[in-house]
């Protein structure tokens, strides 16, 4: 514990470099999953002909381990951040997506149809009724999708993807547990903001929902 | 006026058409209860006239404009909607239901505001109670109201129901009917109402469509409806009691003989009772007359058994107490 603390001391330029280089991986990588998945599954939600193999073949991303999908990567893109974030998008990907076509997918036909018959443009009914129905369990998905990448950027350091996956492959090689220490707390600390961030946000979201006003 | 001319659906693959030909009238400010079995097709008729569905031949006029070469998006804001169990968006207070087509028509805040309010009014909610509260917070009935003064807000000149209240109980669902019928009379509206409920139609409807496999079969008034039947078909759904039925829709004033004084001791009914009523205290009371009061010092006039099975065998009638619109186109 005190050596813990000590290493902290000693190395906060580092713990700043490679948290740094850990949110941003983590932060890009969810941004252009969210930018992918939102559009694609509201898209497919429209589309229902094509959702079907579209699931099965996101399913089927999910299935390849982590540490697979980024070492895929080196020989298609080399090292660096740039296959570090594409990995990450895919495995960020699923969540997004698939909650998103569920929450549109939740939201009653009755009240999509009051909307149309009141005379909503199909963008208006998206955006003004659908979206913040389905707000909820899009939330959802965008807070298992962060808490993935997160866990998941720690390995982003087998490609040179840096982050605080820098500190515990150092750690262990060097034998240096205090410092390995300190990388796990930090990947735990940061999965833990994400979680309680999108978590407040679904709650808000729900409640705007409830029978009283926020 | 709400003009169908040739009026079908007919979906790719299906072995018959849904909506097949239909030609149906309803006149500036009248209601149309458009009956039948489930799977008649008079839920697709309704959604066809705000091109929810695209009829696949025919012509809509709706207020002297063909709707078929109209933008749906901008002809819905002009035609009121209504659907059974409201479709409420739950993530909006009841004002912010109330005030969605003004909203996209692009009315100033104040005026939106003064709206919303009055409309609530109108259909019986308290503004000051209701405007902030959320649909999850109210009854079915209140949440009927809120659509039915959703639908109202822009002050389209048509409106269409689709089972307005079928979510409702029965005890609110009377009052339900009873009120919006008399807003929607004395603020014109042209209605069409789509119910599988015979009683309803009766309460509600000008006149009463009966739709079956696609086809109209019959349109008249609903008094005209119970008392000829087009066919067995309609007979069948009108039910045996379509005779007890019709006397609902005559008052004990429209019927009597007036100015005919009562027999001695002949037991009363008041002049806006039903002739349902009127029977029943006949029935009950062994009496062959009732005495019609208004509250008056003397007696309106005599109802007698035999006028009542009269009328409701549908005979001429003598008063001329079952002509109360003119006839149909």
């Amino acid at each position: 514990m005190l050596d813990l603390v000590a290493w902290l001391r000693a190395h906060p330029d580092l713990l700043l470099r490679t948290g740094g280089e850990h949110a941003l991986l983590s932060g890009l990588s969810l941004l252009i999953a969210a930018g992918i998945g939102l559009p694609l599954g509201i898209a497919l939600t429209r589309q229902p002909r094509l959702a079907g193999p579209v699931v099965a073949l996101v399913n089927t991303l999910r299935t390849i381990p982590s540490l697979a999908l980024l070492v895929i990567m080196l020989p298609l893109l080399g090292t660096g951040t740039a296959p570090s974030v594409v990995a990450l998008v895919l495995y960020g990907l699923p969540a997004v997506l698939l909650n998103t076509m569920a929450g549109l997918g939740g939201v009653p036909s009755d009240i999509v149809d009051a909307a149309r018959g009141q005379g909503l443009a199909p963008a208006q009914v998206l955006a003004r009724v659908e979206l913040p129905l389905a707000a909820p369990v899009i939330l959802a998905g965008l807070r298992s999708a962060a808490v993935q990448i997160v866990a998941a950027a720690t390995l982003a350091v087998f490609i040179g993807g840096g982050g605080f996956g820098e500190l515990i492959s150092a750690g262990m090689g060097l034998l240096d547990t205090p410092q390995l220490v300190a990388g796990a707390l930090a990947v735990a600390a940061m999965a833990g903001a994400a979680e309680l961030g999108f978590g407040w946000a679904e709650r808000m979201a729900t409640r705007r929902l409830g029978p009283t006003a926020p | 006026m709400i003009r169908l001319e040739g009026v079908g659906k007919h979906y790719p693959g299906a072995a018959r058409p849904a909506v097949d030909g239909i030609d149906l009238l309803i006149e500036e400010g009248r209601t149309c209860a458009l009956i039948g079995p489930s799977g008649c097709g008079k839920t697709t008729t309704l959604r066809m006239v705000n091109r929810l569905i695209e009829p696949s031949s025919g012509r809509i006029v709706v207020a002297g404009r063909d709707v078929t070469a109209a933008d749906p998006v901008k002809l819905r804001r002009g035609i009121g909607y209504v659907i059974q169990g409201t479709g409420l968006f739950p993530h909006l207070s009841v004002a912010g239901n109330v005030a969605t087509v003004p909203r996209l028509l692009g009315w100033d805040r104040a005026r939106i505001a003064a709206r919303v309010d009055a409309m609530l009014g109108l259909v019986g909610l308290d503004p000051a109670l209701f405007r902030d509260r959320r649909p999850a917070s109210l009854s079915g009935g209140q949440r009927q109201r809120v659509g039915v003064a959703r639908a109202l807000a822009a002050d389209p000149p048509v409106l269409l129901m689709d089972e307005p209240f079928a979510a409702v109980d029965p005890l609110e669902r009377g009052r339900l009917q009873r009120e919006i019928t008399e807003i929607l009379r004395r603020l014109r509206k042209t209605v069409i109402l789509v119910t599988h409920d015979l009683d309803e139609a009766i309460r509600m409807g000008d006149t009463v469509a009966v739709m079956r496999d696609g086809r109209l079969v019959q349109h008249d008034r609903p008094d005209q409806v119970l008392a000829a039947p087009a066919d067995a078909f309609v007979a069948e759904f009108l039910g045996s009691d379509r005779a007890l039925r019709r006397l609902t829709l005559l008052t004990a004033a429209a019927a009597c003989r007036s100015g005919e004084r009562p027999p001695e001791g002949a037991p009363e009914v008041p002049a806006e009772a039903s002739l349902q009523v009127a029977l029943s205290i006949l029935l009950g009371s062994g009496a062959e007359a009732l005495a019609v009061v208004d509250g008056g010092p003397r007696p309106v006039g005599t109802l007698s058994l035999a006028a009542i099975r009269a009328l409701a065998a549908g005979l001429p009638d003598p008063s001329g107490a079952v002509a109360r619109s003119p006839p149909l186109v």
